[in-house]
């Protein structure tokens, strides 16, 4: 097994020279961070990329790194998306353009990256950019370690993209079952990068997740108690409980896969008495609460626009709260639905149906929630509030094909069909993408000091949407008319002007995308007219907003004492009202800078990759490397800096006359 | 940051901490917890290998001495107890406890379930044969 | 009136409304409690390996079950070294606490070597079943059975590394308040390992001998 070379399993015939696509896509690829590289240290930018970014262990710049990996990984998805529907558009009788083993790459691709490398690090950028300065805090619980999660989980993401140009990716779906996951049936090492990239970057979310949850337990400024909390840190704190419990078993399943591909075990096997249905089992006990980790902060994003762009406090928090931790605790007994149709008896699959359709409910709960909140208000049609509105719209259409899919007679008829395609990427894009891009418009200026235009916002929106219909709707009707997934051609003449418009729908959304691409542009170009002065560019509610944008690196001078819910609107009045006094600034300390997180995920690369090509003497390498670092992280003596009072009084002034000069013209008028 | 650990010493415990006691006292409560550990350690193993109790009892009584046991290691050596200052150690081992029994008990009703309505792969596969 | 009281409790929490919060906690707490929700989800993990053990304990594919290769006695060795490395490392917290170098370097020698002592008797165990051609190739029961035990001892070879390093930090540094926090987390890391030992040994131990 051990391979006869220094490299393993690694030769020059990993590179697929004979297929244009990927090796087109990856020459692209390598040029454009070839030339982002050479533009970075030309300009002289190496050094404060360096200290600024890649050792800041500041939860705003980590939380924007989030952030951009995830934009960056949905253009990769993306393209994986469109060339499927384009496929599928023209491969009627026809082997269409892509290979079967090509076009299977693409959809395990499409999902995998789509699920773990956009969807997670946008909701989990936006927490870690959003929550401390919602609690009134200066950082999360681990800064370090806040580090450390995001550099792994971007290695997770160069693995999956290094197999576009060395090797293959898996060929079995996004969740590879077993037994086509097993050696056997895929002796590459496409499964190899699947297994290793989620194995490290499960490691990052696990990291993010344990810190999310002690920061909004543990780390809350004075007065901040748990029911005056914004929704969004109430969101944050199940989702990320939903993270500490559901990703160990994820890790364990695929622990367990890797064990048979590696050294021959025999938990899913065909033969030695091995059972697949036992991944199955296990795989969707992490993959049920998985949906939940990814749209619970999308809902708390929501309650947060709906309720700023109405003028309103929010309808019903208490339910809204109910709501929240009821689904934290049930998305945990419904797994079973996504196997309905693989042999339980009646009685089995009767209880997991009403529980799905029980979890339904405080989701309908909080849209109810939701339209009461923009009740008799003054609503501003922003472009974060259109992303609202158009998910709610959206998401009832696909938690209501849920629900019809939660009974089992009739998912017998649609499963693995297109309509269940169709139902999960309604919820997954009009409840999680459009919410993570309603956060994106809505804390931007946040987290920069300038608005996003609002002119290119809104035309994405409407492009996305009506892409969104139109790519999805048809596959609803071609689920019906009997088109199974993962199809890489079809002789069935009905299906197909179906799938014609649906790759129409996709090319409406690539036009969104663009519209977004153009919105960032001219939003950087036209920053000074952009600008928000004051930290405040909604008239927001919640602490947030309490700060200058940016928000300096301690995010607020003093420790803002919180007295009631709608922590910041309470100030905003109490300010008008009684004027406000200079506080008694003090000197900070800061945690200080470490290279720890990006190392360790350098190792973690390293690792990885040896791994997938069993190259045994550089898996030691990587895993003696990731040691040091952290002991090397554990013996330095300083793990903090002061910032001097004077400083802390000169930036904190410089923003509360900002705000002054805004309210006494407001005044004057 | 001290007067703020002071204020909280009283408020809230991390996990592990015990309460401010004498060297002695507290040697005496890891010793009381190994005394502890050791006795039901003693008689599960003891249980395992007697045909003195009935048979049908045996399992029963060994995962019973067994959730005991964690009980005694939770209190006497991780200090988890139930003080108005442990509540929020105490809920996160509630809801992590509620997950494996979730995922135990979930995983072994479905898989039994499973295996009775399908034969396992290897005698499909034999029966294809 | 009315009005003002509704503007003051949006939510209409009543009472709710009235509750304050002290601000953030320590540092202590702060990391203590961190830990000891990646202890808990250690716990998830180890569940999906008792679940899979708990599936697969009938399918030995012909080859040996539990009973005939179980051998309690060194089990219960395992046992006293893992429960008295645990007491030690209860003694290594106290002079942790009290700032003794002497006693905090004893009693963490003390549970290394017993930890030690554990981990030479399992693999002793594995060699034997593996030379006997119980192996975990053998069949799924087997791999279950070597997945689980051996993610157990491989916490605690991590756990014996965590040791040493800490021995060495504390030698050097002294008990600085960072290097005191790190301690109480290894202390939790090591207790909660036993915890999963009595798991282990009792489920598939004593379970799979007595059936």
């Amino acid at each position: 097994m051990s391979g006869r070379t220094m490299l393993g399993k690694l030769t020059w015939s990993a590179i697929p020279f004979d297929q244009p696509i990927p090796l087109l896509a990856g020459a692209v690829v390598l040029v454009v961070i070839l030339a982002v590289l050479v533009w970075v240290v030309v300009a002289g930018h190496l050094p404060d990329l360096w200290r600024e970014w890649i050792t800041s262990v500041d939860h705003k710049r980590i939380g924007v790194m989030y952030t951009l990996l995830a934009c960056v990984m949905l253009l990769r998805g993306f393209s994986d998306a469109i060339m499927m529907r384009a496929q599928q558009a023209v491969a009627f009788h026809s082997n269409g353009f892509l290979p079967p083993e090509h076009y299977n790459q693409i959809f395990s691709a499409h999902g995998t990256i789509m699920i773990f490398f956009v969807a997670m690090p946008f909701v989990i950028g936006l927490m870690n950019l959003v929550v401390p300065l919602q609690l009134g805090v200066r950082d999360v619980a681990f800064p370090t370690l806040n580090s450390v999660g995001f550099w792994l989980t971007a290695t997770g993401a160069l693995l999956v993209n290094i197999s576009l140009v060395i090797g293959e990716f898996a060929r079995t779906g996004w969740l590879p079952y077993p037994p086509l996951s097993e050696l056997t049936y895929s002796p590459g090492v496409g499964v190899d990068y699947y297994l290793w990239s989620l194995e490290i970057s499960g490691v990052g979310t696990l990291v993010a997740g344990i810190n999310l949850v002690t920061t909004v337990l543990k780390i809350r400024t004075k007065g901040m108690s748990y029911m005056r909390m914004p929704m969004f840190c109430w969101t944050t704190l199940a989702s990320n409980l939903l993270i500490i419990a559901a990703f160990p078993i994820l890790t364990a399943t695929l622990a367990m896969l890797i064990l048979d591909r590696y050294l021959g075990f025999h938990f899913f096997t065909n033969d030695g008495g091995g059972n697949v249905m036992m991944f199955m089992n296990l795989i969707w006990a992490w993959g049920h609460p998985e949906v939940y980790i990814l749209v619970l902060p999308a809902f708390g994003i929501y309650s947060e626009v709906v309720s700023t762009f109405s003028g309103k406090p929010l309808f019903g928090y208490r339910s809204m709260v109910l709501a929240t931790m009821a689904i934290c605790v049930i998305s945990f007994m419904v797994w079973l639905h996504h196997f309905f149709t693989m042999g339980a008896g009646p009685d089995v699959n009767a209880i997991f149906g009403i529980a799905s359709m029980i979890i339904a409910v405080p989701t309908g709960v909080k849209i109810y929630n939701w339209l009461f909140t923009m009740f008799a208000g003054r609503i501003r049609f922003s472009t974060p509030m259109m992303w609202s509105i158009g998910f709610m719209v959206t998401f009832i259409i696909g938690g209501l094909t849920g629900v019809l899919v939660a009974v089992p007679p009739a998912d017998f008829l649609l499963h693995n069909s297109l309509f269940l395609v169709a139902h999960f990427h309604n919820v997954i894009i009009g409840g999680v993408l459009f919410g993570a891009f309603a956060g994106y418009t809505y804390w931007f200026p946040k987290a920069f000091g300038f608005r996003l235009h609002e002119g290119w916002g809104i035309a994405s929106f409407w492009f996305w949407l009506i892409g969104f219909y139109v790519a999805f709707m048809p596959l609803y009707a071609v689920g019906f008319l009997g088109m199974t997934r993962r199809m890489q051609h079809f002789d069935v003449a009905e299906w197909r002007p179906w799938l014609a418009i649906a790759s129409i729908g996709a090319g409406l959304v690539l036009v969104g995308i663009l519209c977004q691409i153009a919105q960032l542009v001219v939003s950087i170009r036209r920053r000074a007219e952009l600008r928000d002065v004051t930290g405040d560019p909604w008239d927001g509610r919640s602490l947030e907003w309490a700060t200058a944008s940016p928000p300096p690196v301690f995010n607020f001078a003093i420790l803002p004492d919180v007295t009631g819910e709608d922590a910041y609107w309470a100030m905003k009045r109490r300010a008008r009202d009684e004027g406000e006094h200079e506080p008694a600034y003090g000197p900070i300390d800061m945690p200080r800078n470490s290279p720890t997180g990006f190392v360790c995920a350098f190792f973690a690369t390293v690792m990885g990759f040896a791994l997938i090509w069993h190259i045994w003497w550089m898996v030691g390498l990587g895993l003696l490397g990731a040691f040091a670092t952290f002991v090397v992280f554990a013996w330095r003596d300083h793990d903090e800096y002061e910032i001097p009072a004077d400083e802390v009084a000169r930036l904190d002034r410089a923003n509360l006359q900002a705000r002054r000069n805004l309210v006494t013209a407001a005044g004057s008028i | 940051m001290s007067e703020l650990d002071e204020v909280h010493r009283r408020l809230e415990h991390a996990p592990g901490d015990e309460e401010q006691v004498s060297v002695r006292l507290r040697v005496l409560g890891y010793l009381i917890g190994l005394a502890l550990a050791i006795v039901l350690t003693a008689t599960s193993f003891f249980i395992a290998g007697t045909d003195l109790v009935w048979q049908p009892s045996i399992p029963v009584a060994i995962i019973v001495l067994a959730i005991a046991q964690m009980g005694v290691h939770l209190v006497f050596f991780l200090h988890i107890t139930t003080g108005a200052d442990n509540t929020n150690n105490v809920m996160a081992l509630a809801f992590g406890l509620l997950i494996v029994f979730l995922v135990i008990g979930g995983s072994l009703w479905i898989m039994a379930n499973l295996n009775q309505h399908m034969l396992p792969m290897d005698q499909i596969m034999q029966m294809q044969r | 009136m009315s009005l003002a009281v509704a503007q003051d409790d949006p939510h209409h929490l009543g009472v709710l409304a009235k509750v304050g919060h002290e601000g953030p906690a320590s540092k202590r707490i702060v990391t203590g409690y961190g830990f000891w929700i990646f202890l808990l989800s250690d716990m998830v993990m180890f569940s999906c390996f008792f679940a899979a053990y708990a599936v697969l304990l009938g399918q030995t594919a012909g080859g040996p079950g539990g009973a005939e290769l179980f051998n309690l006695n060194n089990v219960a060795v395992e046992t006293a070294c893992l429960l008295l490395s645990s007491f030690a490392c209860g003694m290594a917290s106290i002079a942790a606490e009290v700032r003794s170098h002497l006693w905090f370097q004893v009693a963490m020698a003390v549970t290394c070597v017993l930890g030690l002592a554990f981990l030479a008797i399992e693999f002793h165990e594995f060699a034997d079943l593996v030379a006997r051609g119980a192996g975990p190739s053998r069949s799924a029961f087997l791999s279950a059975f070597f997945t689980l035990v051996g993610c157990h001892g491989g916490h605690v070879s991590a756990g014996i590394l965590w040791l040493l390093t800490m021995m060495a930090q504390v030698y050097a540094k002294g008990f600085r308040a960072d290097i005191q926090r790190r301690f109480l987390c290894f202390a939790l890391f090591w207790h909660a390992l036993d915890i999963i030992w009595v798991a282990v040994f009792s489920v598939v131990y004593l379970l799979g001998s007595a059936a």
